[in-house]
């Protein structure tokens, strides 16, 4: 299945700082045509009252609601049908409504994503298809990771790969994606920190994480309207002691509900509107969260031929 | 467009390859040190004046075994067939405390110190409870190790160690039973030798002293600090370096100092330094009559000051009237111009802050569930000692200096800030935020800057060579809360003076001890 559109959506805000990954189309099942750059503008607003401090649900009256903005460029290139190369990079902001504590912002962190489509198959009444994305994530400055719940990211350098399946019948489909995040060692500004124990050192250990996506919904080439489960688990780090401040290494998890949509304005399939939202269900050292998101995306063919490869081709569904 | 499938791919691998073949184990910087290998063995230091003792003979160390005693012998082959059977374990608990039982001890310390700095959370009806050291494990653990807490804790275990050390010392010097490596040539030593005369142990007067002190300090952490004694003491069986009699009277001698010493910090007013409402309003009407803007509570809900009274508790260094004689003069009107413009100048530098600044901030914060700024200067202390080789007692020595120093420093910057009871920049402006936690108790004068003008008045007449550096670092540190938008400029200036002059009198203490 080929689409020339993209769509954009917020994997979760999986910490308190409300980080966003903005890592849109490494979880849908959609592909650009060949030599064919999806690019475009987003924006995302964040925010929670309440936390779980470990497993405890609280509210912080010395943080009050703590909100974060994210505008970032997004865009995807079809080296082929089957394999793409993904980009995203925000510039985000932090603050919190109550308290003394002063919000930070800045350019986060650069994520690249190739994905590829080895088996596209009828099975059925539908479309198999299943999809192997690898990426990486490294940040574009040396902002501030040690001052959650209000830095804008960890700044782990990251690699995550992603094994994906989706079937569609009709208009209807379902896609289910598993990943596995590698996440590098931090340094940060001081010279020994407190976990569970002492470290004599500004290095901090970065535990791995696992994340689960199942979406499943309306789509066609005009219209995508999903609803989208997720789950973020870190694989290892510690929960925030009572009243403490959250740290880099904290066993963050996060499941979020939600749903996004896509709505295509021109026939030719250059212009779209994106947008959606969710809200954390369930969390570990992570901000109940509500979000909501938007973007407008815009095709540019670098075909060679006056017509689009892709539009003669047919669509998956239908 | 292959080239592009091809340096994506290329660097995606790159990047996959770098980041899976980076080891995630992280080495902490003391973790593989060499062991303490004395340059001097300070031989006469059971003649160094000590802190609370008025001689090593308060307390009585009885007489050695022979070492030509089936007893003593008995004793050297528990060491030899430790060795015979040795295990990994064993290997590594022996080289950790080789490093030196004052080090060990003051991480460990550092440890427990950053474990317990957490600010209570509130009562339902906005008050807040308060730890009870009778009751250590309920919420709030006993004990809030706050910089006040901690510079206190730091100091008592290091005068400690070394009252215990000098009359170690002096029993050594005494009955002078050689190590059983030097009775018993086929023993096998696993660390290196000394020519220090092995009865009573040091490291075992170490650990008596840091077991009987930490259970008034730190009492609900009991199982972790027994544990820790029982690794320290079979660690120097098992490294050939002492008998079992050697430990046995070392820890007895350090307990009994150890008692001393709590027996003064039960007298010496810190129990009741974090006051009662009377008093806590009494300070606001105070200020109030004085025609200045009182302090209050930037929390939510409003949380009492920090231990209002600390500035009363017995101070190490010198007396009672000196320690009111180093206070300050008053900060600037909260009225006057020169207020205005330095809280303004605090403005500016929040909202011109970069990157440097930042790290400077984050770099000395030492805030929440850290080992609090004395921490970090008995941190950058160890460091540094740990490449002078010195003696288990000079070290016990200079890090005693060091943390008197910070404790009084403390008193008397507690003392000025409740005298004055000076508002903090986010409360005469609530637009400056700011970029480290604000502190819960006032703003005149710097406890950052007081503690660090102490200690690196001090640390620089011990190490006379890094003393530009301690004073940079002092500086450094001071400036950080003007950074972080938390204090004034004169807080922080006035604070380095005082904190320089405290710091004087450990210079003179330590002159006159007999260790220089």
């Amino acid at each position: 299945m080929r689409t020339k559109f993209k769509q954009i959506k917020i994997v979760l805000l999986f910490i308190l700082s409300s980080h966003l990954t903005f890592a849109q189309t490494d979880m849908d099942a959609i592909m650009m045509g060949k030599r064919q750059l999806c690019i475009g503008p987003g924006y995302s607003s964040s925010s929670w009252k309440n936390y779980w401090e470990g497993t405890l649900k609280r509210e912080n009256l010395n943080l009050g609601t703590v909100s974060s903005q994210a505008f970032l460029l997004m865009g995807a290139y079809g080296i082929t049908g089957k394999l793409n190369v993904l980009f995203n990079a925000p510039y985000i902001a932090t603050k919190a409504s109550a308290g003394t504590m002063h919000g930070m912002k800045g350019v986060q962190d650069l994520s690249l994503f190739i994905k590829w489509m080895p088996i596209e198959k009828e099975i059925g009444n539908g479309t198999f298809s299943l999809y192997t994305i690898g990426g990486v994530s490294f940040p574009l400055t040396n902002y501030v990771a040690d001052f959650l719940p209000l830095s804008i990211g960890l700044r782990s350098k990251t690699a995550s790969a992603r094994l994906m399946l989706d079937y569609q019948v009709g208009n209807i489909f379902a896609t289910a994606s598993a990943t596995y995040v590698l996440r590098d060692n931090i340094k940060i500004d001081r010279t020994a920190y407190y976990t569970t124990e002492a470290h004599l050192t500004n290095e901090v250990e970065i535990p791995n994480a696992s994340n689960f996506n199942f979406r499943a919904g309306y789509r066609s080439n005009k219209l995508i309207a999903e609803a989208v489960l997720n789950k973020w688990t870190t694989l290892g780090g510690f929960d925030i002691t009572r009243n403490n401040m959250p740290f880099p290494s904290n066993k963050m998890n996060a499941t979020t509900v939600g749903v996004n949509f896509k709505y295509v304005i021109t026939k030719n399939h250059a212009l779209a509107l994106i947008g959606g939202g969710n809200v954390a269900v369930a969390g570990r050292n992570s901000g109940q969260a509500t979000t909501i998101y938007g973007g407008i995306f815009y095709v540019l063919d670098f075909t060679k031929k006056a017509k689009p490869s892709t539009k003669a081709e047919p669509v998956k569904t239908n | 467009m292959k080239k592009v499938l091809l340096y994506t791919i290329g660097f995606m691998t790159t990047v996959i390859v770098v980041i899976t073949s980076c080891s995630k184990e992280i080495v902490g910087r003391t973790d593989n040190i060499v062991a303490l290998n004395p340059g001097k063995i300070d031989i006469n230091a059971g003649t160094w004046k000590p802190i609370l003792l008025s001689a090593p003979t308060d307390i009585t160390v009885a007489a050695p075994i022979a070492t030509n005693t089936p007893e003593y012998i008995a004793q050297i082959n528990e060491i030899k067939s430790f060795q015979a059977n040795i295990s990994e374990d064993e290997k590594r608990i022996v080289k950790y405390w080789s490093a030196g039982a004052v080090l060990r001890w003051n991480e460990i310390m550092r440890e427990l110190v950053a474990k317990h700095n957490l600010p209570p959370y509130q009562n339902a009806d906005g008050t807040y409870p308060f730890p009870s050291a009778n009751n250590p494990l309920a919420y709030p653990q006993f004990p809030f190790s706050n910089p006040p807490y901690a510079a206190r804790a730091y100091a008592y275990v290091s005068a400690a160690q070394y009252d215990a050390l000098v009359a170690a010392w002096y029993y050594k010097t005494l009955y002078n039973r050689k190590a059983p490596y030097k009775v018993d040539s086929t023993l096998q030593v696993l660390v290196p030798k000394s020519d220090l005369p092995a009865y009573p142990s040091e490291d075992a007067v170490v650990e008596g002293v840091c077991t009987e002190m930490l259970k008034l300090l730190f009492p609900g952490d009991q199982e972790y600090i027994q544990l820790k004694a029982a690794e320290h003491r079979i660690a120097r069986i098992i490294a050939g370096t002492n008998v079992r009699s050697d430990m046995d009277a070392g820890e007895a001698l350090g307990k009994a100092v150890a008692q001393k010493f709590v027996a003064r910090a039960r007298g010496d007013r810190a129990g009741v330094a974090a006051g009662n409402q009377a008093y806590w309003t009494k300070l606001e009407t105070d200020c109030k009559a004085r025609g200045e803007t009182p302090w209050i509570s930037l929390e939510n809900p409003a949380r009492p000051p920090m231990l209002p009274l600390f500035g009363k508790v017995k101070t190490f260094l010198f007396d009672s009237l000196t320690a009111v004689s180093l206070r300050p003069g008053p900060p600037p009107s909260t009225s006057s111009q020169q207020m205005k413009d330095e809280l303004e100048e605090v403005n500016q530098n929040i909202k011109n802050t970069n990157r440097e600044k930042t790290r400077i901030v984050n770099f000395w914060a030492d805030g929440v569930a850290t080992y609090t700024p004395p921490g970090h200067w008995n941190a950058i202390a160890a460091d540094d000692f740990i490449s002078k080789n010195f003696s288990e007692v000079r070290w016990a020595r200079n890090l005693a200096l060091l943390n008197m120093s910070l404790m009084d420093a403390v008193i008397v910057c507690w003392d000025t800030k409740y005298y004055y009871f000076n508002p903090r920049p986010s409360q005469l402006n609530p637009a400056i935020k700011t970029l480290t936690g604000c502190p819960n108790f006032p703003s005149y004068i710097s406890g950052h800057s007081t503690f660090s003008g102490a200690a690196a008045a001090i640390l620089g007449h011990i190490i006379p060579d890094r003393a530009l550096a301690y004073d940079a670092m002092a500086e450094e540190a001071s400036l950080s809360r003007l950074y972080g938008g938390i204090h004034y400029k004169s807080d922080c200036t006035t604070g380095l003076t005082v904190g320089k002059n405290i710091g004087n009198y450990a210079i003179q203490k330590a002159m006159k001890d007999g260790a220089e």
